[in-house]
């Protein structure tokens, strides 16, 4: 099914990725210059600071993933934990109890 | 107008469930067909019935209306119908009749549910939804996959119940059965909202969600993903416009799930998350209750149901080709199935609400009138849930299953029907962001509401933008939280292991208690006997033979006490 490529795909170059990289982050500095040229419509006030939809989404992304790294050892377990994974063949009976 | 139009029989409901009967008996090369033409022309019927309450039948010596159409349930019989037709599509290679049976009574179920304008109706069709779904789980045909849609039977089974016990009280406070609002100030109208609560997955209602749609088949869970939840979001839209807790309830519901789709690794269980978020932002809506909020939840709906679904079919293909569907297993998939990650990524950008994209136009009528309405904190977690969608349905679902590293999976692209039937959603996702007209126009109210603002759509790309440049510095600095296999703990734990496991020590306690009862009770047999032994036994007291000489002394004892005694 597998078979090593002579050459890395489109998205492997480091180019490419250096590229979609420096355009993530031309477009972030874009949109922080768009801050001066639009009018805004605030409604609570603090929705009007200077660059909170850009702050907002950073720090939101941040604290997000970062906090769900932070849970990860508390709730993961074994893929088995249950023990409701299908026994190889369907004949072996079930136990209907899983005692540790 | 013909008048048969106006009779119960004349239901897209019955359309869809005729059709399913059909499928059971008709030859498999007719299938195809069937799949297609039967949603269309329940669509059609749909369209031409007109508004108002129709199909008056009597049972139970009720009178019920198994026909409303109006502007909010013709907007949901509508999504309903053009996802039966898409999955339709996309299941037909699929070689198997009961996935088509129960395919077609669900969204024939569903859509009953949703013209139904009464609560007798609408208990009939909620419990057959429950009844006909499970067998798109149990088709997997793996013991887990019996296990899960047990579970997921009794907990749709449950939701059912107190629908019908709140229809009886509700029924014997008020004397009426209408399926209009009903709000929370009834201990009827209470269950009946519990009972919409665990179908539209609240918080800590919302596990069987999560528990049982990455366990369906292939096209299965696209199925599930559309009917129930959205079922439970027309329903308290319904009954419950404008309950201020539902302001609550649906804020919570978008952020909880985030951490648990940034952390999970089966990817179609990542979605299920992501649904449950996506509900959330419905039920703010709902809880706003202006028309601009309920016809942003209306909106929010359908478009939720095309991208969810496109992103359902993507993560299916994949399985469908791979054989596996875990972030960790998985990558490099665009240079084997490069359509398909296409598709994915426009059900990506949809759901993260790019501008052009359907989540856009849809997702700002909610996020809007909760501004105009001055509910900041449920604005403000509004704000965060959209970057935390960007992160686990924007980037997470295609970044590691078609990019990230080359995980050397070299298979064929999917199959054309699912190719047609990604491409055709696909279509209607960006359909609708860069053309939304058609779609407000069958929203319940009448809308005044421009999406493409200056301000607006700068902002939302700040806000995307931005999430996205976090994703590349925490990835690039090893923050990311890696895709490792695992399972994570949710609050089935509960009913999965706390309970069982308390069942268990109870039965222990109350076991080990009966011992020591009868051990003791033994013990004090055992000290009876002794003792009727040391009494009456061969050797004991009673039985001991007397000399003549003590019997005498005892004799003459007892004669004198006589003597003492009546002297």
């Amino acid at each position: 099914m597998s078979q090593p490529d002579a050459r890395p795909g489109l998205f492997e170059r480091t180019g490419v990725i250096r590229t979609i990289i420096a355009l993530i982050v031309l477009i972030c500095a874009g949109l922080v210059v768009a801050e001066f040229f639009y009018a805004k419509h605030p409604h609570f006030g603090f929705d009007g600071w200077f660059a909170f939809y850009p702050l907002a989404g950073f720090v939101a992304y941040c604290f997000i993933v970062l906090a769900a790294k932070m849970l990860r050892p508390a709730l993961r377990r074994n893929e088995d934990y249950y023990n409701e994974r299908d026994r190889q063949a369907l004949q072996t009976p079930m136990r209907d109890d899983d005692h540790e | 107008m013909s008048d048969w139009l106006g009779h119960a029989m004349a239901s897209p409901a019955l359309v869809l469930m005729l059709g399913a009967a059909l499928i059971a008996c008709l030859p498999r090369w007719l299938h195809g067909v069937w799949l297609l033409v039967i949603p269309a022309a329940a669509l059609a019927l749909l369209w031409q019935l007109p508004m108002g309450m129709h199909g008056q039948i009597g049972l139970f010596g009720f009178d019920l209306t198994t026909l409303r159409v109006d502007g909010l349930s013709r907007i949901w019989a509508t999504i309903f119908l053009i996802g039966s037709f898409l999955t339709g599509l996309y299941a037909l290679h699929v070689d198997d009749r009961i996935q088509h049976v129960s395919a077609l009574v669900y969204a024939g179920a569903a859509v009953g549910a949703v013209l139904a304008g009464d609560l007798v109706t609408l208990f009939i069709y909620w419990e057959a939804t429950a009844i006909a779904s499970v067998f798109l789980i149990w088709a997997s045909r793996t013991i887990k996959a019996h296990i899960v849609g047990l579970r997921y039977l009794v907990i749709q089974v449950i939701s059912g119940l107190l629908l019908m016990m709140g229809t009886i009280i509700h029924y014997h406070a008020t004397g009426s059965i209408a399926f209009d609002h009903l709000g929370l100030a009834t201990p009827g109208g209470w269950l009946i909202f519990v009972a919409f609560g665990i179908k539209a997955a609240f918080p800590l209602l919302h596990n069987w969600v999560q528990d049982a749609y990455p366990e369906a088949t292939v096209s299965g869970t696209v199925i599930l993903s559309i009917y129930t939840t959205k079922l439970a979001i027309y329903s308290l839209a319904r009954g419950y416009a404008g309950t201020e807790a539902l302001i609550t309830i649906g804020a919570v519901m978008t952020i909880f799930p985030i951490f648990f789709a940034v952390i999970e690794n089966d990817l179609r269980r990542v979605l299920a998350y992501s649904l449950n978020n996506q509900l959330g932002f419905m039920v703010v809506g709902i809880g706003i209750g202006t028309p601009l909020a309920l016809n942003g939840a209306a909106a929010h709906a359908f478009a939720h149901i095309l991208y969810k679904g496109l992103l359902f079919m993507s993560m299916g293909a994949v399985l469908h080709r791979v054989g596996t569907i875990k972030a960790s297993e998985l990558g490099g998939l665009y240079k084997s199935m490069p359509w398909t990650a296409a598709f994915c990524i426009v059900g990506s950008m949809s759901i993260s609400a790019f501008p052009l994209f359907s989540g856009f136009v849809t997702k700002s009528m909610i996020l809007t009138a909760a501004a105009e309405n001055h509910h900041w904190i449920a604005w403000l977690a509004l704000l965060v849930a959209s970057a935390g969608v960007l992160d686990h349905s924007g980037i997470k679902v295609p970044f590691f299953s078609f990019f990230h590293h080359d995980a050397g999976f070299r298979v064929r692209e999917a199959p054309l029907n699912m190719l047609l039937a990604m491409g055709a959603t696909a279509a209607l996702c960006i359909g609708i962001g860069v053309y939304p007209a058609p779609l407000y126009a069958i929203l319940p109210f009448d809308v005044d509401y421009s999406p493409y603002t200056t301000a607006h759509v700068v902002n939302q790309l700040q806000l995307l933008m931005f999430a996205a440049l976090a994703f590349v510095v925490l990835f690039r600095s090893g923050l990311y939280p890696p895709e490792v296999r695992g399972l994570n703990l949710d609050s089935d734990w509960v009913y999965r292991r706390l309970l069982p496991r308390m069942g268990r020590g109870i039965h222990r306690g109350v076991t080990a208690l009966r011992a020591k009862i009868v051990a003791g009770l033994a013990q004090l047999a055992g000290i009876a006997q002794h003792w009727l032994t040391e009494a009456f036994g061969t050797n004991g007291a009673a039985a001991r033979t007397w000399t003549s000489g003590v019997m005498l002394l005892w004799v003459t004892a007892l004669l004198a006490a006589y003597l003492l005694l009546y002297y």
